[in-house]
């Protein structure tokens, strides 16, 4: 009976009593929803222009927040470095489309993963080698004091990481809808050789949407970084944008943004109110649980495509 | 069976004979494996490479000054990126290793450790789990092969509560006082509960556990819970991304981080530094020094890194965990001198180095004689006690360096021995192990 009222009645009584508190964890869950959703933002990028789940995206950004810091140790000012970084992404969609991808045209899609698998190992080993394993500080200035308004506590950090994912959106959408190259990107992902008897030159891109994967990787990579140091777990980044993924869908953009904030606030606030009554640590796989309750409901994602195909 | 079958047969024996008692002959080289579990690699790399470059370090310096009494350490490094099953299997490569078999393991995981402790009772070789793993394997009489000293989980709990205690102006005063304890997610992040929860309850002061799971990335949930709650004190016991992650949301809710103590696997430079100012007054406890001002530090760099024998950069000689790993080393070599005391100069076994340890006698005179006098603490290891209730020290953060806050802390033998005892007794009943008499005889 104590742990049907612990469970069922009075978390509820929580909220209710201390509505103030309750904001704050939705705040929080929000701000936590907006880190993963740069994380996941990489994946729908890839998976939109290849129908490829990109394992080695966690490890892009990881290697990009490792340059950067590397760059900064070497007294590069932060703005250069930053651009520096960004080129050495490019370079690096570049070296994959032409050492990876290029080889793999028109192979199922499960090759294409594997083959993101093995990136992703190999650009791991690649940064331990070239960077060292030590954790690092990543300090470009953002500001990261906290203050209250009516009580409730915001950061500044995280309001700048809301407001990069928020330009990235936007950027992001303009690209896919507004523009010729975002156009053949839809098109390469919806079918590799139809695209390509129209005209659509495969390869450059898929450098394309590997750079701007690189660079979302990089905005994420900073933004973690900051957070938690620029170290070898932050490859491990890639483990929350999978139920992100999943509720909002692998191939849109708005889905990756919401699906990240609910998830992010989902898991706030069951580990809050349901995680002492859980033993707690509940947080992890509950993201996955809203997840798949989500999938239940909707296969595609909340706005993923619906794919129907007639056999 | 005629005569030539025989004659055969004797010569087949004869040949064969010779082979194997020729054998232990040919293994008789005088050096010894000492196998190192480290994680160079993965996401607790930070906190593995110093540690692993401490024990490299050490090493060298011993085998360019002759090795123990003459006899050289073959150290073999096993990567295990902090992953139990690696470990194991890292141990099973390398128990059988060298003349005579590893001298003794280090597992560098308190995972690992659960997982070798009933095997080395059949392979017969120690397992030195220091400052961490079953806290219970304090009580020698039933972990004949486990040591954890110089001090564990259990008595680091207590040492700190008694810190708070002291702080807070008497034990007396912990009544009513709120104490949030954030661990870690796993048997080494729980391994202080049980303990902490006795004090609470013999002290008054109100106890909160809040797990994180690895790898810790993300504490939102965990640092609001510390907001809401108001702790007068929070003790940490993370690893990895989980210490920095921690240090940066306890500042960003404005906690004050003198009164936030992480236990001393969560009060490193790889914990502070990412955090910048932020971690500036964090505290955590040791059971060793931190810097290199110690003439064995200086030893090293003129001895092993002067001469290119280094195992990592010259800047990181001193850090916490590169010093772990020094007094690790000093605990493992000075066994080693302690059997052959009894057992002679050469390599030796496993089951001799577990005598080495279980009579070790480290005086704060040796201390001094091997460049580390007021380094750690002398100790001083039995058949009862491969623990010591050893004390620890509580250090803190400049925002430079860490600089010791405390004297010795006694841990509470009177609340801790019992527990370990009791969780011993259990264990023996539960493996049906005959708990030793320590009359020599066992």
């Amino acid at each position: 009976m104590d742990t049907l009222y612990a469970f069922f009645v009075a978390p509820f009584l929580d909220i209710a009593d201390s509505p103030v508190f309750f904001i704050e964890v939705v705040i929080g869950g929000l701000s936590a929803g907006v880190m993963y959703s740069l994380v996941a933002l990489g994946f729908v990028l890839i998976f939109k222009a290849s129908g490829v789940f990109n394992f080695a995206q966690g490890v892009l950004a990881l290697f990009a927040a490792l340059t950067l810091v590397g760059f900064m140790d070497w007294g590069i000012p932060a703005p250069i470095a930053v651009l520096m970084t960004a080129a050495v992404m490019v370079v690096l969609a570049y070296a994959i489309e032409r050492l990876v991808l290029r080889h793999l045209v028109n192979q199922e899609q499960i090759i294409l993963f594997m083959s993101t698998l093995g990136l992703a190992y190999f650009l791991e080993g690649l940064g331990d080698t070239l960077w060292g394993s030590n954790v690092k500080r990543l300090d470009l200035g953002i500001p990261e004091a906290s203050f209250e308004i009516q009580g409730v506590l915001l950061n500044q950090f995280e309001l700048v990481a809301a407001a990069s994912a928020a330009t990235m959106v936007a950027v992001l959408a303009v690209f896919f809808h507004r523009t010729r190259v975002g156009r053949a990107l839809r098109a390469v992902a919806d079918d590799h050789q139809a695209a390509l008897s129209v005209g659509i030159p495969l390869k450059s891109i898929w450098v394309v949407v590997w750079s701007v994967a690189g660079l979302v990787a990089l905005v994420a990579g900073i933004m973690w970084g900051t957070k938690s140091g620029v170290q070898f777990s932050l490859s491990l980044i890639a483990l929350k944008a999978l139920p992100v993924l999943i509720l909002g869908g692998f191939t849109s953009v708005p889905g990756a943004i919401v699906g990240g904030l609910i998830i992010g606030v989902g898991e706030k606030v069951a580990e809050v109110y349901w995680g002492p009554v859980l033993g707690g640590a509940i947080e992890n796989w509950f993201a996955y649980v809203l997840a798949l309750g989500f999938l239940l409901v909707r296969p595609q994602g909340l706005f993923g495509e619906k794919i129907i195909e007639r056999v | 069976m005629n005569l030539r079958k025989l004659t055969l047969m004797g010569a087949t024996s004869a040949v064969f004979a010779a082979l194997f008692s020729t054998a232990p002959v040919v293994a008789a080289e005088d050096y010894m494996v000492l196998p190192s579990l480290v994680y160079r690699t993965g996401a607790y790399a930070p906190n593995g490479v110093p540690f692993a470059n401490g024990v490299s370090d050490y090493i060298a310096l011993v085998n360019a000054r002759g090795g123990v009494n003459g006899i050289k350490i073959k150290l073999i490094e096993c990567e295990t990126g902090y992953k139990t099953d690696v470990g194991v299997e890292c141990y099973e490569k390398l128990k059988k290793e060298g003349p005579v078999g590893a001298a003794v393991f280090n597992p560098l995981s308190t995972g690992i450790t659960y997982q070798l402790i009933e095997k080395t009772w059949v392979d017969k070789v120690p397992v030195h789990s220091m400052g961490y793993g079953r806290t219970a394997a304090a009580d020698g009489r039933v972990f004949k092969w486990t040591f954890n000293f110089p001090t564990s989980y259990w008595s680091q709990a207590s040492a700190v509560i008694k810190y708070i205690g002291g702080q807070e102006g008497g034990m007396a005063k912990l009544k009513g006082k709120k104490i949030v304890h954030v661990h870690h997610n796993s048997p080494y992040g729980k391994e202080a509960n049980p303990t902490l929860k006795i004090l609470a309850e013999k002290y008054g002061f109100k106890l909160t556990l809040l797990p994180v799971d690895h790898p810790g990335q993300e504490q939102k949930a965990t640092w609001l819970q510390v907001r809401r709650l108001r702790p007068d004190w929070v003790f940490m016991s993370g690893w990895g991304v989980m210490n920095q992650v921690a240090i940066k949301e306890a500042a960003a809710i404005n906690y004050p981080m003198d009164k936030f103590i992480g236990n001393w696997w969560s009060s490193t430079e790889s914990d502070v530094v990412p955090a910048g100012g932020a971690a500036t007054g964090y505290k955590g406890t040791a059971f060793h020094g931190a810097g290199d001002s110690w003439p064995a530090h200086a030893a090293i760099k003129k001895e092993v890194h002067d001469k290119g024998k280094g195992a990592g950069p010259r800047e990181g000689i001193g850090e916490v965990l590169y010093n772990r790993g020094v007094i690790n080393m000093v605990y493992t070599t000075e066994a080693m001198r302690t059997a052959m005391g009894k057992f002679g100069t050469k390599a030796l076994s496993g089951a001799e180095v577990r005598w080495g340890l279980e009579n070790l006698n480290l005086t704060a005179a040796r201390l001094k004689e091997l460049g580390l006098g007021g380094f750690a603490n002398p100790i001083k290891i039995s058949c009862q006690d491969h623990e010591t209730n050893g004390p620890v020290r509580i250090q803190q953060w400049d925002g430079k360096k860490w600089v010791f806050v405390s004297e010795w802390i006694v841990p509470m033998a009177d609340v801790v021995r019992p527990q370990i005892e009791m969780a011993a007794a259990n264990y023996a009943k539960e493996k049906k192990i005959a708990v030793r008499k320590c009359d020599g005889s066992d």
